[in-house]
């Protein structure tokens, strides 16, 4: 066997969680955990999804086990990080869990509707499967327009009155990896990465107490290095430590300091350069960059347009946002090797057209990245109608940029235009819809949900319960994310009659095991 | 590729950047002075922006998440 490092790829194990704003029009006073408990009914109910906080099945999640290789004990949680104690959760009435035929995860997070993509594992499924999970938030939109209290959906990050909520990505790390030095390698990027793809937000401050514009919509809400929470004191590396999956092998990187994005160009670099650089680190070939106060650099790079500020290193220097990524860019191209897959290529090739418009002229993205595009249409506004940074207006575009619908929603005013450079058709998001990744097990969750809807009595990210004829309940282990894919069960699922024959051909001799091994 | 990425293109007053290859991208996306581009797109955005700017802010509250 041969010891040579395989070249970096960005192919890996990953996935999207979007926390949607919402509200009711005109209705500012409307329990958003009731409305958002409406969201996930509008969807299951008319494709006979079931739709309970009992459907999720929480015995295998762990939220307060800590990757420093601790357990924090119950009491000294925050009563928001008790996710996996739906009664401990005030209204926990109104909560609400779906799978979908696609794999993903449609529920109530705190007070806001959220779609948890399935794991796929390119950034060009994740593009989609992320895509897929606007038009379901669409969808409830439409659905429940026609009822007597319509709700409406936005895929943003704030209301700039102090409250935020996320756009989390999950990545599959090795688990031989040492946490801190992942951690502190890690922090110079995600420190300066808003400038690849940040959404853009009108005001500064976590309640835009100062007029003006920055890159990011989350950077002003973040206040530790490192850290388990993720509602309050909010860390640039997020400490949870559930892997979802078979943890003496993997651990999940919960990475909770994105935005929200909508064009999809931007998604693209967010999810694969990440990937990237934790190849990097994983191999040992990252580059070592310190930050004296990363905190205070991440709120730098939000607030500076210019791109040009100095951010303070440990060792007394300076640096830009531009130069840590174009150190990161150059170690994960030379890493990649002179024939690198055609995903990885592509990550890297959009990767250094965003770096190298950026060094020119941050307006030469205005068809790529958020934050550029809410930019241009704001400064267009502001020039038309000689309006200041605090005028309502402005904020008003800032929100509707994220409405979800197709009409309203500006950013889609603007791709449906040609402004906004597009990755997927409709027809492949339509798909993406009603059907799972073949590359990964969701294949086998959302496969399960779409073929014997009724049979699913529950399902988690690494399990899958299936009811028999009989009544009985069949737990079927999901430990390996990067089995049950359509190679593996493809026949098995196509060929099933019904629940009972599914589990017996899965537990048939050439069907894989709960215990097999990963097989990288 | 375009071919923005390709060259410095600092005459973007005097020339606007064509992209080369047949990507939606329409041609005034790429620049920032095409005065007619820019009222069309702001027509456009007018004719589905919420109309009172200041009640539809103030009325967007949410409760902080994850």
């Amino acid at each position: 066997m041969s010891h040579e490092v395989p070249p970096l790829s960005v192919v890996r194990v990953m996935g999207a969680e979007t926390e949607f704003g919402i509200s009711q029009p005109g209705r500012p006073g409307a329990n958003p955990m009731r409305d958002s408990a409406r969201v996930v009914d509008a969807y299951a109910a008319p494709r006979g999804l079931r739709s309970a906080q009992s459907f999720w099945d929480f015995s295998a999640e762990t939220p307060l086990a800590d990757a420093r290789g601790f357990l924090m004990h119950e009491s000294d949680a925050h009563i928001t990080q008790l996710t996996h104690l739906p009664d401990a959760m005030p209204d926990a009435q109104y909560l609400a869990n779906v799978v979908l035929p696609n794999g993903a995860r449609l529920y109530v997070d705190h007070a806001h509707p959220e779609y948890s993509s399935p794991e796929v594992l390119t950034p060009r499924e994740a593009v989609l499967w992320d895509r897929a999970g606007d038009r379901v938030a669409e969808e409830c939109v439409r659905t429940l327009s026609t009822g007597p209290e319509p709700v409406n959906l936005y895929k943003n990050n704030t209301d700039s009155k102090g409250s935020s909520y996320g756009t989390h990505e999950n990545y599959i790390v090795r688990r031989d990896v040492d946490f801190e030095a992942l951690a502190e390698q890690l922090i110079p990027f995600f420190t300066t990465r808003a400038i690849l793809c940040g959404a853009g937000r009108v005001g500064i401050g976590r309640s835009g107490e100062e007029p003006g514009y920055q890159i990011s919509s989350r950077a002003d809400f973040f206040e530790e290095q490192i850290g388990l929470e993720t509602t309050l004191r909010r860390p640039i590396i997020n400490t949870r430590d559930e892997p979802h999956a078979d943890g003496t092998h993997w651990r999940r990187l919960h990475v909770i300091i994105g935005d929200a994005t909508l064009a999809e160009p931007a998604t693209l670099v967010r999810f694969g350069s990440t990937s990237l650089v934790l190849g990097l680190i994983e191999a040992g070939l990252c580059p070592d960059i310190r930050f004296a106060d990363p905190v205070t650099a991440l709120q730098t790079v939000s607030h500076d347009l210019t791109l040009t500020a100095a951010l303070p290193l440990e060792d007394g220097t300076t640096t830009t946002a531009l130069q840590v990524q174009r150190a990161y860019l150059d170690a994960a191209r030379a890493a990649a090797g002179p024939a690198p897959d055609a995903d990885t290529a592509e990550v890297l090739a959009e990767w250094e057209r965003f770096l190298t418009s950026l060094a020119r002229d941050p307006m030469e993205l205005v068809a790529d990245v958020d934050w550029v595009a809410k930019l241009a249409l704001l400064e267009s506004y502001r020039t038309r109608e000689d309006l200041a940074w605090d005028s309502p207006k402005l904020a008003l575009i800032d929100v509707q940029y994220s409405d979800v619908r197709d009409g309203r929603g500006l950013f889609y005013r603007l791709e449906s235009a040609g402004r906004i450079r597009r990755l997927t058709t409709d027809d492949e998001v339509t798909r993406a819809v009603e059907t799972a990744p073949e590359s990964t097990r969701a294949f086998l969750r959302g496969g399960a949900v779409a073929r014997f809807t009724a049979a699913v009595a529950a399902a988690s990210w690494d399990s899958l319960v299936l009811e028999r004829a009989d009544g009985s309940l069949v737990r079927i282990p999901l430990r390996d994310p990067h089995r049950f894919t359509r190679d593996e069960v493809g026949d098995a699922l196509a060929g099933a009659r019904d629940a009972d024959d599914l589990v017996a051909r899965l537990s048939g001799p050439d069907e894989p095991g709960p215990d097999a091994a990963p097989h990288h | 590729m375009t071919s923005s990425s390709e060259q410095a293109n600092r005459d973007r007053n005097e020339r606007p950047d064509l992209p080369e290859d047949d990507g939606p991208i329409a041609p005034q996306a790429q620049t920032q002075v095409d005065a007619t581009a820019v009222d069309s797109i702001l027509d456009d955005i007018d004719s589905v922006l919420e109309s009172n700017a200041e009640e539809f802010v103030k009325n967007f509250v949410q409760k902080g998440g994850q």
